[in-house]
């Protein structure tokens, strides 16, 4: 599918999920504040489009109901779109940089780790945008939930060396 | 007017919802060439708080302010669409799945979670506690380990054409019919 070479092989693992798709220019604090707006915006729609329910993702997994196959197909072909468009056009950023989207190369893990990350996902209902707006929506469990997932998360990188990838 | 706040205060329908999501895609990458993913604020909480000289923790999180200010957007939004958007309806739940709850104490649907297995008091029931904190860690290392949760594999990688993140993105959902249909059944079962 990728229409990417990978050039990614000799990269090390732990410097692919993070830091290597930013901008070459610093941004001052108040110029983060257009990522807080958007996501503000993204926090509306979790809870207006009840995609941080549990009950909406209990539907999904059941299969009885569209609603998030809907959400996640509609969000999955406007994101195709908008991407093949900024690289027809080669849009540059406001900034007036190049776009660049550096693809995440594949690894075993990619199959473990998923498959872990589902079965918490239907037990939480909530994928990490979820636990932060369910935070924010004053659910407590959200507070429980995040612990956890950091819990989890700096699991991983203590056994990183040790897990299969 | 009243109108258009009336409708905003109704539940929003799946394409509204999936349009907006899809367009935070091209969003981030024209204000400033950034790629939609939340998990790794898992791991930048990680890093700025407990980096315990952890090699995987060890790297300069301030480079990821961005996604940290993104996500404190999600809290002030949800916060937001939680006390001055919302309606006092209760949230339409399909009939098959309500019985199947009832039939195992689970009563609550006025909420977006169902406060008998979500909340302070339900952590001392077996249930409760693993959904929460089993159910977090797996979130929380999963992720990590698949190197991207829903927004970065399966909004967007899969908006980039990554057939790894198609990868993932089936191993999710197969993760989570597994759980849905074949475990959490039984976890339900300890009150």
């Amino acid at each position: 599918m990728s229409n990417h070479t990978q050039p990614m092989n000799d990269i090390k693992l732990d410097e692919t999920s993070a830091c290597i798709n930013h901008s070459e220019k610093k941004e001052s604090i108040f110029s983060l504040v257009k990522y807080a707006f958007i996501g503000m915006l993204f926090g509306i729609v979790f809870v207006k489009a009840e995609i941080i329910s549990w009950f909406r993702i209990q539907e999904m997994f059941k299969f009885q109901s569209f609603h998030m196959f809907g959400v996640i197909g509609t969000a999955v072909t406007v994101g195709i779109i908008s991407v093949a468009i900024i690289k027809k056009y080669n849009i540059k950023t406001i900034q007036g940089e190049k776009i660049i989207i550096v693809p995440k190369p594949f690894t075993k893990g990619q199959i473990y780790g998923s498959l872990l990350f589902g079965l918490g996902w239907a037990m939480t209902g909530a994928c990490p945008g979820p636990i932060f707006a369910q935070i924010g929506s004053g659910l407590m469990s959200g507070f429980v939930i995040l612990a956890s997932a950091l819990l989890g998360t700096w699991t991983y990188g203590f056994f990183q060396e040790k897990l299969p990838h | 007017m009243f109108e258009i706040i009336e409708s905003l205060k109704a539940p929003w329908a799946w394409y509204v919802a999936g349009a907006v999501i899809g367009l935070i895609v091209p969003a981030l990458l024209i204000i400033g060439n950034k790629t939609f993913g939340l998990s790794s604020n898992l791991r930048h909480i990680c890093a700025a708080c407990f980096p315990a000289n952890i090699k995987f923790f060890k790297y300069n999180w301030k480079n990821e302010l961005w996604n940290l200010f993104f996500v404190a957007g999600i809290m002030i939004g949800a916060f937001i669409a939680t006390h001055y958007l919302s309606n006092s309806n209760a949230i339409i739940i399909n009939e098959n799945l309500k019985s199947t709850l009832t039939n195992l104490g689970i009563t609550d649907f006025q909420h977006l979670m169902p406060s008998e297995l979500f909340s302070f008091n339900s952590l001392s029931s077996i249930r409760g506690f693993v959904l929460m904190v089993v159910g977090g860690f797996l979130v929380g290392f999963g992720t990590r380990y698949a190197n991207g949760c829903t927004s970065g594999h399966a909004i967007m990688g899969l908006s980039n054409l990554q057939w790894p993140s198609l990868v993932a993105t089936i191993c999710f959902m197969l993760g989570g019919f597994i759980m849905t249909n074949f475990i959490l059944p039984f976890i339900l079962q300890f009150n």
